[in-house]
C-alpha cells in the first residue's frame, strides 16, 4: 500500500523527519507549534490505513517494503508490521499527536529545538517498530536515544536533569552494545550453517541453534531489553529519568520507549532463542513478579508525584513481563494488551501530573489536599485514569491484567497469586494518593485560586478517556487484530520448544532429501 | 646492464605532489611579502586536487615498479584517497587558521604536502627502505609543523617531544629492519616472507626480536598503548590543524605500513602476532577511554579518545580476515572525516590569542553557535558510534570482523569500551546544550574556507554512516592483493 506512492511503512517512518527538517527553517513560536502538531496529526492520519486495512486472517508480515541496504553483508531495508507491532505503532503516532498538545505551554523555550526532537523521536521509534532487519532495528533503536537525551536533559527539571540524562543515556547504551555483538554472533553462526548472509529475522527465526549458544545470546539481547523495560533490578535509571523529564517526554517515556523493551522480548529475543527462553522462564518470571511488588510498595512511599507514577510503572511493566513469559495464549494476549494500557493510563497520568505541575511547580503530594473542590473536571479525568491504571472492570486495565492473571494461574499457580497481590497493592498507592491530592480540606491556600482544565487540556486527555472504555468495553476490536500473529508466535514457540533438539539447518535438509 | 624499468605514471600522485610542495615554495619567495597568503593554500589544494585525479586512473591495474619496490595495488589506492582527503580538509581548514595564527608561510603548505607524499610512498611500498624513507618523510615534515607556532612554548615542547620521541622509535624500527633483513637477507617483504616458509624460520629468535622491535615502531605512530606517552602533550601543544592531520593522517599511515609489513612481508607469524595485538588492542581501548574521561582540555580529550581508536582499529588487526582488513580501510575514512570535523569545530570555536580549547568554554555554546554545535554534535556522536554515523558503520564493521574470528571477548571489551566512550563524548554536548555559558565568547570568525571542510566533513559522516554499501565493496575490492 501507498501513499503519494510512497510505500506507507516508509513514510511512517521518515515523515516526522521531514517535518524536523521544515521546522528549521521556521522562526515564530507560535508556527513551530502550529506545524509540528499538524505533521504530528497528519502522521497519525497516515497511520490509521494501517488499522482499517490490516488483514486479520494472516500471521505473516504485512505492507512488507523490502530492498538492499548494503547488499554485500545481507542487511536489508525491511519493514513490516504484524498484529503485535501494528498497535504499538499506532499507540506511537497517536501519543506523539497528544505529546505535542500537552507541550503547547509548557515547554516555553527553544521551541524549535524541542519539537524537532520530537519529531526525530518518532522516526526512531516507528523505525524501530516496523523494522524487520536486525541491523535496521539496532539503528533505529540507537536513534531513539539522541533526541530522548536532550529532551529530559534541555527540557526536564532543573536540578537532576543532567544527572537523569546521562543515566539514561549510559544505561540503555550498555545494554545494546552487548547486543550488538549478539546480533553479530548470531549472523555468522548462521552464516556459517547455512552458507547464507542475512540479517532478516523471519529467516533467522528459522534457525536452530545449540541451547548452549542460544543461552549467551539471549543473555545479551534480553540485558538490553530488560534495561529498556525496565525490568528489576536494572531499573534505577527509569525513575530518574521519568521525573526529571518534561511531561511529554515522561508520556512518549513511559508509552513508547518501555515498550521497546517488551516488544524487543516478543519480537527478537523469544522467537530468535526460544529454547534459552523456554528455560530462563523461571528467571525472568520471579524478576518480573519481584518488580510488580516491589514497584507497588516503593510507589507507595513516594512523596513526589511523578516519581510515585514512575515506579508504578515499573509495576505494571512487570505484568506485562509475567504475562509474556506464561508462554500462552490469554498470558501473550493480555501481555500485548497490557503494552498499549500501560501506555495510556501511564501516559494520561503523567499528562494529568503535568497539568498541576504547570500551575502549582511542585509534584509534592503533601502540598496539595481537596483539589476536587476547585478543579472538578480534573478531578474527573483524574478519577477516570486513576481506575483505569488500577484495573477497574469495564475499564482498558481490567481487560489486561486479568488476561496476564489467566494466563500466569494456567502456567504456575504461584506466580498467578503473587501476581494477583500486585492488584491489591496496586489499588492501594493509587487510591491512596488520590484521596490525598484530591479529596479533604484545602490545606494549602495556594490550591484555592487553581483554575480547571482549560479547552486544549480537556482536547488532550478526551482521547484517552474514550480508549480507556473502548478498550475496556470493547476489546475484541484490538484482539482481533493481534489473534493470528499472537497464535503464530506461540506455536512456533512451542514447536521449537518441544523439539528439543536444533532444527536441522536448510543444508542438511536439502542433503537428507537427496 | 640492463636499466630499471621506469613507468612514471605509477608514481604520478606522489611526483604531483612533489612539483606543487616546490612550486609552493617558490612563489612564496618571489610573491610579495604580506600577511595573507591563502593563495598558497589555494595552490596546495589544486595540487592535492590533481594528484587525487592522477590516482584514480591506476585503480585495478594492480601494477607495480621500480623493480618491484613501488605498488599501486587497490590498497595503497584506497588509502591514497584517504590521505589525499586528509589533506585537503587539512588545507582547507589551514587557510583560515593559519593566517589567524601567523604561521601562514609558504613551508606551512609546502610541508603539509610533503607529508602526505611520505604516506603516500607508506603505503605504496613493498620494500622496507621505501617504506622506511615514506615514514621519515612524513615524520620530519610533522616535527616541522608541530612546532609552527614558534612563540608558544606548548607548540614548541610538542614539536621537541614528538621529534625525540619519534626519532627513538624509528630507532627501533630500523633496528627491526635491519635484523628481518640480517635473518633473511632480503627486504623485499614478499621475499622475506618466501625466505621464512621456505627455511621454516617460524622459531627464529632474531625474527621474534624484530617482530616485537617493528610492532614498538609502528605502535607508536598510531599511538597504541604503552607507546602513546607523546600523543596528549603533542596534540595539545601542536597548531590545531596539524593536531586533526596527525590525528588522522599520520595514524592512517602507520597502519597502512603496519598492515603492509606484517600481512605481507610476516603472515607466518600471525598466531604469535595476534596474541601480541590482542593485549594491544584491549590496552589501547581502555586506557584512552579512561582517561579521556578525566580530561579538561578538549584537545588532549581527542588525543586520548584518538588512542581509543587506534585500539578498534586494532580489534580488526587481530581479526586480520577480509572483513577486517576492509573494515580498517572504512575505519580510516570514516575516522578521518569525524575527526578532521571535531577539530575543525575546535578551530572555530577559537579566535587569535584565545584558543578555547578548555571543555568548559563549551559551555552553552549550543544554543548561541546552534550550526557549530550541532556539528560538533554529529562527530562526537559518531566517534561513540551511535547510529546513523560513519562511526558507528565502522565500528560494526570492525567488531564484526572480531565475531567472525571467533574473538567474542574482545569484541565484547571493544563494545563495552565503545560505552565508557560514549560517556566523555556527551559530556561536551551536556556542556554545549544543557549548560549556560560560563563567560562570553564573541567576535568569532568562520572563514569560508573552514565552513567548506566542516561541510565536506558532515557529508563524509553521514554518508559514510547512510550508505556504507558503496565504500565497504570499494574497500573490499581494494584488498584483493593483499590478503
Amino acid at each position: 500500500m501507498t501513499i503519494f506512492g510512497i510505500p506507507i511503512l516508509s513514510l511512517l517512518v521518515f515523515f516526522p523527519l521531514l517535518g524536523a527538517g521544515v521546522l528549521l527553517f521556521i522562526k515564530r513560536e507560535e508556527t513551530l507549534r502550529w506545524v509540528a502538531l499538524i505533521f504530528a496529526l497528519l502522521e497519525f492520519l497516515f497511520s490509521l490505513p494501517l488499522f482499517f486495512k490490516f488483514d486479520t486472517t494472516t500471521a505473516a508480515m504485512q505492507f512488507v517494503e523490502d530492498w538492499w541496504w548494503i547488499e554485500s553483508y545481507g542487511i536489508s531495508y525491511k519493514l513490516g508490521i504484524d498484529g503485535i507491532s501494528l498497535l504499538l505503532v499506532l499507540l506511537t503516532t497517536f501519543l506523539t499527536v497528544l505529546c505535542i498538545l500537552c507541550s503547547w505551554t509548557a515547554i516555553t523555550f527553544r521551541v524549535k529545538e524541542y519539537m524537532i526532537s520530537f519529531l526525530f523521536l518518532e522516526t526512531g521509534m516507528v523505525g524501530a517498530l516496523v523494522a524487520l532487519d536486525l541491523v535496521l532495528f539496532y539503528v533505529f533503536w540507537e536513534v531513539m536515544l539522541v533526541p530522548m537525551y536532550l529532551l529530559i536533559g534541555v527540557w526536564g527539571d532543573p536540578k537532576r536533569r543532567i544527572y537523569a540524562a546521562i543515566k539514561f543515556f549510559l544505561f540503555t547504551m550498555a545494554g545494546s552494545v552487548l547486543m550488538l555483538v549478539a546480533i553479530l554472533a548470531l549472523y555468522f553462526l548462521h552464516q556459517k550453517a547455512t552458507g547464507k548472509a542475512t540479517f532478516d529475522v523471519l529467516e533467522l527465526y528459522q534457525f536452530g541453534l545449540p541451547v548452549g549458544t542460544q543461552y549467551w545470546l539471549f543473555a545479551a539481547f534480553a540485558l538490553a531489553f530488560a534495561i529498556k523495560v525496565p525490568m528489576f533490578p536494572f531499573h534505577t535509571w527509569l525513575p530518574d529519568a521519568h521525573t526529571e523529564a518534561p511531561t511529554a517526554g515522561s508520556v512518549i517515556l513511559a508509552g513508547v520507549l518501555l515498550k521497546m523493551g517488551t516488544y524487543g522480548f516478543l519480537r527478537f529475543a523469544i522467537p530468535l532463542f526460544p529454547n534459552a527462553a523456554y528455560e530462563l522462564m523461571p528467571l525472568i518470571s520471579v524478576l518480573a513478579l519481584i518488580g510488580i511488588i516491589y514497584g507497588a510498595l516503593v510507589s507507595m512511599v513516594q512523596p513526589d508525584l511523578k516519581r510515585l507514577v514512575a515506579f508504578s510503572s515499573v509495576s505494571h511493566l512487570g505484568y506485562v513481563m509475567l504475562g509474556m513469559f506464561a508462554f500462552n495464549t490469554q498470558g501473550v494476549q493480555g501481555s500485548i494488551y497490557q503494552m498499549l494500557n500501560h501506555g495510556i493510563s501511564t501516559g494520561s497520568l503523567f499528562l494529568i501530573v503535568g497539568m498541576i505541575y504547570e500551575r502549582r511547580h511542585t509534584r509534592m503530594i503533601a502540598e496539595f489536599g481537596g483539589l476536587s473542590k476547585v478543579m472538578p473536571i480534573y478531578a474527573a479525568f483524574f478519577m477516570i485514569v486513576t481506575l483505569s491504571s488500577i484495573g477497574l472492570p469495564s475499564t482498558n486495565g481490567f481487560v489486561g491484567e486479568f488476561l496476564i492473571l489467566l494466563g500466569a494461574f494456567r502456567s504456575n499457580t504461584v506466580y498467578g497469586v503473587l501476581g494477583a497481590t500486585g492488584v491489591i497493592l496496586g489499588a492501594a498507592y493509587m487510591l491512596w494518593m488520590f484521596q490525598r491530592v484530591m479529596f479533604g480540606k484545602i490545606t494549602n491556600p495556594k490550591n484555592e485560586g487553581l483554575k480547571d482544565l482549560n479547552a486544549r487540556e480537556i482536547i488532550t486527555l478526551v482521547p484517552m478517556v474514550i480508549l480507556i472504555f473502548l478498550m475496556g468495553i470493547y476489546p475484541k476490536l484490538f484482539f482481533s487484530k493481534m489473534d493470528a500473529s499472537v497464535e503464530k508466535f506461540l506455536n512456533d514457540f512451542k514447536g521449537r520448544v518441544e523439539m528439543k533438539t536444533d532444527l536441522p539447518s536448510p543444508k542438511l535438509l536439502a542433503e537428507i532429501k537427496k | 646492464m640492463k636499466l630499471p624499468e621506469i613507468d612514471l605514471y605509477l608514481i604520478a600522485p606522489e611526483i604531483i605532489l612533489t612539483a606543487f610542495g616546490f612550486l609552493v615554495l617558490l612563489v612564496d619567495v618571489f610573491s610579495p611579502k604580506t600577511e595573507r597568503k591563502g593563495y598558497l593554500g589555494i595552490l596546495s589544494l589544486i595540487g592535492i586536487v590533481m594528484a587525487f585525479f592522477y590516482t584514480l586512473p591506476l585503480m585495478g591495474t594492480g601494477k607495480s615498479g621500480f623493480e618491484g619496490m613501488f605498488v599501486a595495488d587497490g590498497f595503497s589506492l584506497f588509502l591514497k584517497i584517504i590521505f589525499l582527503i586528509i589533506a585537503f580538509i587539512t588545507l582547507l581548514i589551514s587557510i583560515g587558521y593559519a593566517e589567524r595564527e601567523g604561521i601562514a608561510f609558504g613551508e606551512y603548505y609546502a610541508l603539509i604536502l610533503f607529508s602526505t607524499l611520505g604516506m603516500s610512498l607508506m603505503a605504496s611500498g613493498t620494500h622496507l627502505i621505501v617504506i622506511f624513507l615514506g615514514l621519515e618523510t612524513m615524520s620530519i615534515a610533522i616535527y616541522v609543523l608541530a612546532g609552527m607556532l614558534r612563540e608558544d612554548r606548548r607548540s614548541v615542547e610538542s614539536a621537541f617531544k614528538y621529534f625525540l620521541l619519534g626519532a627513538f622509535a624509528t630507532g627501533f624500527l630500523l633496528y627491526g629492519i635491519a635484523l628481518l633483513y640480517g635473518a633473511t637477507g632480503s627486504l623485499y617483504l614478499k621475499e622475506i616472507s618466501e625466505y621464512i616458509a621456505s627455511k621454516n624460520l617460524f622459531r627464529n629468535p632474531m625474527l621474534m626480536i624484530s617482530l616485537v622491535f617493528l610492532t614498538i615502531g609502528f605502535g607508536f605512530k598510531i599511538a597504541s598503548v604503552p607507546f602513546h606517552m607523546w600523543t596528549p602533550d603533542v596534540y595539545e601543544g601542536a597548531p590545531t590543524s596539524i593536531t586533526a592531520f596527525m590525528a588522522t593522517g599520520v595514524k592512517a599511515a602507520g597502519f597502512a605500513a603496519f598492515i603492509r609489513v606484517f600481512f605481507t612481508a610476516l603472515p607466518q607469524f600471525r598466531p604469535d602476532w595476534t596474541s601480541i595485538m590482542w593485549l594491544l588492542s584491549v590496552a589501547t581501548m581502555t586506557v584512552g577511554n579512561i582517561v579521556a574521561i578525566s580530561q579538561t582540555n578538549i584537545k588532549r580529550m581527542l588525543a586520548y579518545s584518538s588512542i581509543a581508536h587506534a585500539g578498534y582499529i586494532l580489534v580488526a588487526f587481530v581479526a586480520g580476515n577480509d572483513i577486517g582488513i576492509s573494515g580498517i580501510l572504512f575505519y580510516l575514512m570514516a575516522y578521518a572525516f569525524m575527526n578532521l570535523g571535531a577539530f575543525t569545530c575546535v578551530i572555530l570555536l577559537g579566535k587569535k590569542g584565545e584558543e578555547n580549547t578548555l571543555i568548559t568554554d563549551y559551555s552553552g555554546i549550543g544554543f548561541k553557535y546552534p550550526l557549530l554545535a550541532a556539528s560538533m554534535t554529529v562527530f562526537l556522536l559518531s566517534m561513540a558510534g551511535i547510529p546513523p554515523l560513519g562511526g558507528f558503520m565502522a565500528k560494526f564493521y570492525v567488531f564484526s570482523a572480531a565475531v567472525k574470528e571467533k574473538f567474542y571477548w574482545l569484541a565484547i571489551l571493544g563494545v563495552l569500551n565503545s560505552a565508557v566512550s560514549v560517556y566523555y563524548y556527551l559530556r561536551v554536548t551536556v556542556l554545549m546544550y544543557f549548560r549556560e555559558p560560563q563567560r562570553e565568547i564573541t567576535g568569532l570568525q568562520f572563514s569560508p574556507a573552514s565552513i567548506l571542510a566542516l561541510i565536506f566533513a558532515l557529508i563524509g559522516t553521514f554518508y559514510m554512516g547512510l550508505f556504507p554499501a558503496n565504500i565497504l565493496s570499494f574497500a573490499q575490492r581494494s584488498i584483493a592483493g593483499l590478503m
